[in-house]
């Protein structure tokens, strides 16, 4: 059950959580505590999370306070809950990717994300929900059940990490990681009001994260504030030998960098990202979050990104082909769902996979192999692809003249459940504005700009590669402006 | 008959593509060991096991072994070159796709002399490629028929080498085969067992009139796992499809199975995709970049190949082609040759004591004992040492024999050996004399028998004399004092 | 562009996908709609612009492995999420050649 003692911890931001155990004023196990009770009572109605591992969280909560008491505390992550989007491989931890075709998997290996906030001392409290393998907008395709947005449980967090944004909102954990392959931090961060950054691709190891598109998948944090995402990213970021797609280049000290205002900094702001579908109430938003820059000291710059509009059609050919793909190990050979009773090995897989993929999986699975399938290769996949090399080239101008682009994370804030489901282009294009920073291979970010007919309205910044840095020091800038997030009231009426 | 036609009427094209594991510690794409043997499933780890959430990490020695055998091969090395995915569903596969070259792979042209019938030909290479090689599906594990997947063979690095359709007949494709292996083997990137499927081939063969302008469609041939089936294959092959031909019937394009008790090829039950593994570049993999200074490192490590050795052999040191031929051909001789040679001061007379020696009884005794020359107890310097003692008369050729045998068996200083099993040669006249003159008087009748010309029976007189010396009489000294004794002028 | 129920199935087929027919409709309908949307590609001049194949950008420097053992799993590790086995194999219905 939970206290006002426990409400007053949860309720804290992980960086004052931090500060709170380093001044010994409380422990990890309380903290631990407080964010099993708050789960307890609250997650019934959100559905954040797939698994909790309440033993397992409380025994690294122990060893935190023991080492702390030691005098061997590990640095700002020690003793503090967080939790990863099951897509993260947690050895003896069973990892689902949101599927039935991965009911019951045990990975005998750790992703190195997680091996990494467990080496800094981090407590995990379980795994996060999401769309299936990552693939949606509103974590209204998970297999196991819908997340709900804190701030009004009608609506969807946000997905594809919709658990991932959901929890911190809801004041479950302390920070939480994600993956992003078209928006799915961004997304879920804007409409649940918390702070999400896609780092450059290239930046956080993939390894022991399920693959959905390969060439656009990146693990990254998300926080109540851009302090904790800053410390959540220096903990996970730098080389890692099980990656090659991971630089070798090593990670910033994106703490340091963290209070250097917003004077001076050129913001590009696209014509593109303006108009068309983009809600009136978010435009509004993000044009005051300009103007409060101007006032800063930023300069805006008008940037132009052309090949924008060709973004959701390039990437539903390229992240549709790498998925089909990645998702053809699940086969049910040696890990996941077999199908009971199959007598013939073209039995095994078809009969395994139609009854372990949901639809999102199945129609994306298709998409793929019909765009890479004889004679279509060349007009779908690799048109896709040159068409990726345009989107970055403009980011490469833009950047000749800005140091962040700017603008809206999504053309409106969180939508219905069920508002979506049956039409899936409609569903793709609220990917419209944060698609095209992955096919750059950029590094993006939301942070709260108020809020939009009640619900949170997330500005998106995109920086230059590995400039992880100066988004997250332009973003603070805001952020000291607007004050804190307010609280999702909706979870404190009576239930 | 039907070879008649072919040969007369009929032109054969063939290709083949040869895949070759690469010697390395580890697999391709983990740390796993790719040695043979243990139980299935026991040299696996995440990544050859295709588990969720696992990636790729390239093997920097299979680059190198890659670079190297393309130098070796006179190709095109590319700065660039790019892994790509190969998409097909099969209980061997992990992943549902095995990770190949495609478009973009890492050597392109270059080729090999082969000598056929005394005629040297240059067979040209399309290109070479790293791969993963796949696991092994085992057939009836139990009761009710069903079958296992056994993954330690999946990841095992493979190179592939495809040769341009230049072979004209079984016997040049065998050739080809031979003289590729052989490169491989000198270079040190493959053992070249083709039982074991460590070393394996795929021919494409096709027929096409004489004279026609356009290559006949062409059928894949598997499971050749020897020369000789290579050869059986192809020319079985050959027979089926001029026969098609003659007959007005089309030559399908498919891959045949070769089945080694029938001496026959079968087509394989042609799945409908067969041909569409929807390729594209591994996302998982940046593009292999290949410097100047990995070219000039495995440059350095050049071996002499096979056809330059056997060319030196005979040139220089004077060996017959034959010898030179049987040298350079396998596992390991050519070296212990240069070396014991070297030992020896070289020349072209020690050379072709060498390798007589290293043809005759130390292939005898390899064969007899499997063991490869890095296996043996006998080093080529203690080689060396013998031939020098039996130049210098301290042992004679049987006791030469009976030297190299024991430091084949156990190893140990020869000179040591001698002493120890009294090996030395008797050469001192008086003992031989008395021994002569023993022999000579046991045997009055075989004396008279040879003086009155009736039969030469020296070898009799010979054979018993080194009896009585226990083999070690200097066997010179020996004949000449039978010559003397016995008057034979 | 509308994608028949034959294509459909050819697809579902490449990717051991066994739909029900309401799916192989329903797929045939909403693809046709994403195809048709990813046909403005194809307004696009791209010639001479090379493919975007990978994401890590050119100048990165890749480490390969060094050629050294890493522990694995054991057999039993190996199959510890096997749905069937025999022996330490994974075991699967009979593959017939
Ligand atoms: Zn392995």
């Amino acid at each position: 059950m939970t206290t006002a003692n426990d409400a007053a911890l949860t309720g804290l931001s992980l960086q004052a959580a931090s500060l709170e155990l380093q001044a010994g004023a409380i422990s990890s196990r309380q903290l631990t505590e407080a964010c099993l009770a708050r789960i307890a009572a609250t997650d019934g109605r959100v559905g954040a999370f797939l698994a909790v591992t309440g033993e397992r969280a409380l025994q690294q909560a122990d060893r935190s306070d023991r080492r702390r008491a030691a005098g061997g505390a590990l640095g700002p992550l020690d003793g503090v809950p967080l939790a990863v989007k099951d897509l993260f491989l947690t050895r003896g931890v069973p990892t689902t990717a949101g599927s039935r075709i991965l009911e019951g998997f045990v990975p005998p290996y750790d992703a190195t994300a997680v091996t990494r906030l467990e080496a800094a001392g981090a407590v995990l409290l379980g795994k996060l929900n999401l769309d299936e393998f990552a693939m949606g907008s509103s974590n209204e395709h998970s297999a196991y059940r819908p997340c709900r947005n804190p701030w009004d449980l009608t609506r969807t967090p946000g997905g594809s990490s919709g658990g991932s944004a959901a929890a911190l909102s809801a004041r479950q954990c302390f920070g939480t990681l994600g993956t992003d392959t078209g928006g799915s931090i961004r997304l879920p961060a804007s409409f649940c009001g918390v702070v999400g950054l896609k780092p450059t691709y290239g930046r956080v190891s993939r390894y022991g994260v399920i693959a959905f598109a390969s060439s656009l998948d990146q693990p990254g944090p998300l926080g109540r504030t851009t302090w904790d995402v800053a410390a959540l990213l220096g903990a996970i970021a730098g080389p890692d030998p099980h990656d090659l797609t991971c630089a070798a280049r090593p990670a910033d000290d994106y703490l340091a960098a963290l209070e250097g205002g917003a004077r001076g900094l050129r913001i590009g702001v696209p014509r593109e990202w303006f108009g068309g579908g983009l809600q009136p109430e978010v435009e509004a938003r993000v044009r005051e979050a300009l103007t409060t820059y101007q006032r800063l000291g930023a300069t805006l710059v008008e940037i132009s990104l052309p090949h924008s509009r060709y973004g959701i059609a390039a990437y539903y050919l390229i992240a549709t082909a790498e998925a089909s793909a990645n998702l053809a190990r699940y086969d049910g050979v040696r890990f996941g769902l077999r199908a009971p009773g199959v007598r013939a090995l073209q039995e095994l897989y078809s009969e395994s996979r139609e009854q372990g993929f949901g639809a999102e999986p199945k129609r994306r699975i298709m998409l793929g192999t019909y765009a890479l399938s004889a004679g279509y290769h060349d007009a779908y996949y690799l048109r896709a692809q040159k068409v990726r090399t345009l989107i970055r080239r403009d980011f490469d101008a833009a950047f000749g003249r800005c140091d962040v682009v700017a603008g809206p994370v999504a053309p409106g804030p969180a939508f219905k459940l069920g508002e979506r489901t049956g039409d899936p282009l409609q569903m793709y294009l609220a990917d419209i504005f944060t698609i095209t920073c992955n096919l750059a291979a950029l590094p993006g970010l939301s942070v709260p700009c108020g809020l939009a007919r009640g619900l949170p309205v997330g500005l998106q910044l995109v920086g230059r590669p590995f400039d992880e840095a100066t988004l997250l020091k332009a973003a603070r800038a805001l952020e000291r402006e607007l004050g804190p997030a307010p609280v999702p009231a909706a979870l404190e009426a009576a239930p | 008959m039907t070879r008649t036609v072919a040969a007369s009427d009929y032109q054969v094209v063939i290709g083949l593509e040869v895949h070759a594991q690469l010697l390395t510690l580890t697999k391709i794409f983990c740390g796993c060991s790719t040695g043979f043997g243990g139980a299935p499933n026991s040299h696996v780890c995440p990544i050859c096991l295709g588990l969720p959430g696992v990636l790729p990490a390239l093997n920097a020695r299979v680059v190198e072994l890659a670079v190297k055998t393309g130098l070796a091969l006179g190709c095109a090395i590319q700065p660039v070159s790019v892994f790509s995915r190969k998409n097909y569903f099969y209980p061997d596969l992990p992943k549902g796709y095995q990770i190949s070259q495609y478009e973009l792979p890492i050597c392109l042209g270059g080729g090999l002399a082969i000598t056929v019938d005394g005629r040297e030909k240059f067979i040209r290479l399309t290109r070479i490629h790293m791969e993963e090689d796949a696991g092994k599906n085992l057939h009836d594990v139990a009761a009710d028929g069903s079958s296992g997947v056994d993954l330690n063979r999946a990841g095992v690095p493979l190179l592939e080498i495809v040769s341009e359709p230049d072979l004209r007949s079984a016997d040049e494709a065998v050739e080809y085969l031979k003289a590729l292996r052989a490169i491989l083997l000198a270079l040190g990137v493959n053992d070249g067992n083709l039982e074991e499927g460590s070393f394996r081939c795929d021919a494409n063969v096709s027929v096409m009139r004489k004279g026609a302008t356009q290559y006949g469609t062409r059928a894949e041939l598997k499971n050749m796992n020897s020369f000789r089936y290579l050869k059986q294959a192809v020319e079985y092959e050959v027979r089926r499809q001029v026969a098609l031909v003659e007959t007005g019937q089309p030559v399908v394009q498919e891959t045949r199975l070769y089945d080694p008790a029938r001496g026959e090829t079968r087509s394989m039950r042609s799945k409908e995709e067969a041909h569409d593994y929807r390729y594209f570049p591994e996302p998982d993999l940046p593009p292999v970049r290949v410097g100047e200074a990995l070219v000039a490192r495995m440059r350095a490590e050049q071996p002499e190949l096979p056809r330059a050795r056997a060319a030196r052999y005979q040139g220089s040191l004077g060996l017959s082609a034959q010898d030179a031929g049987v040298l350079v051909g396998d596992g390991g001789l050519a070296d212990f040759f240069d070396a014991a040679l070297s030992a020896r001061g070289g020349g072209a007379e020690a050379a072709k004591k060498v390798a007589n020696w290293l043809i005759g009884e130390l292939s005898r005794l390899a064969n007899e004992t499997g063991l490869p020359p890095r296996a043996w107890k006998l080093t080529p310097a203690r080689l060396a040492e013998v031939l020098g003692l039996l130049d210098a008369g301290t042992v004679n050729g049987a006791g030469a024999k009976l030297l190299v045998e024991e430091l084949f068996r156990h190893g140990g200083d020869p000179a040591e050996l001698v002493r120890r099993r009294g090996l030395a040669q008797v050469s001192d006249e008086g003992a031989i004399e008395a021994a002569v003159d023993a022999v000579l008087a046991a045997s009055p009748a075989e004396v008279e028998r040879h003086r009155s010309g009736k039969k030469d029976l020296t070898g009799f007189f010979v054979g018993q004399v080194m009896k009585a010396l226990k083999g070690k009489g200097n066997p010179g000294v020996v004949n000449a004092l039978l010559k003397k004794k016995l008057g034979g002028g | 562009m509308a994608l028949t129920l034959d294509e459909v199935r050819r697809v579902a087929a490449l990717a051991r996908l066994k739909l029900s027919e309401e799916e192989e409709r329903l797929f045939a309908e909403q693809l046709s709609a994403i195809l048709d949307h990813v046909r403005e590609l194809e307004t696009l001049d791209v010639t001479g612009v090379p493919p975007m194949t990978h994401a890590l950008a050119e100048g990165e420097a890749v480490a390969l492995r060094p050629d050294a053992l890493v522990p694995g799993l054991s057999p039993e590790e190996a199959l510890g999420n096997a749905p069937a086995r025999e022996g330490t194999c994974f075991k699967v219905p009979r593959i017939i050649e």
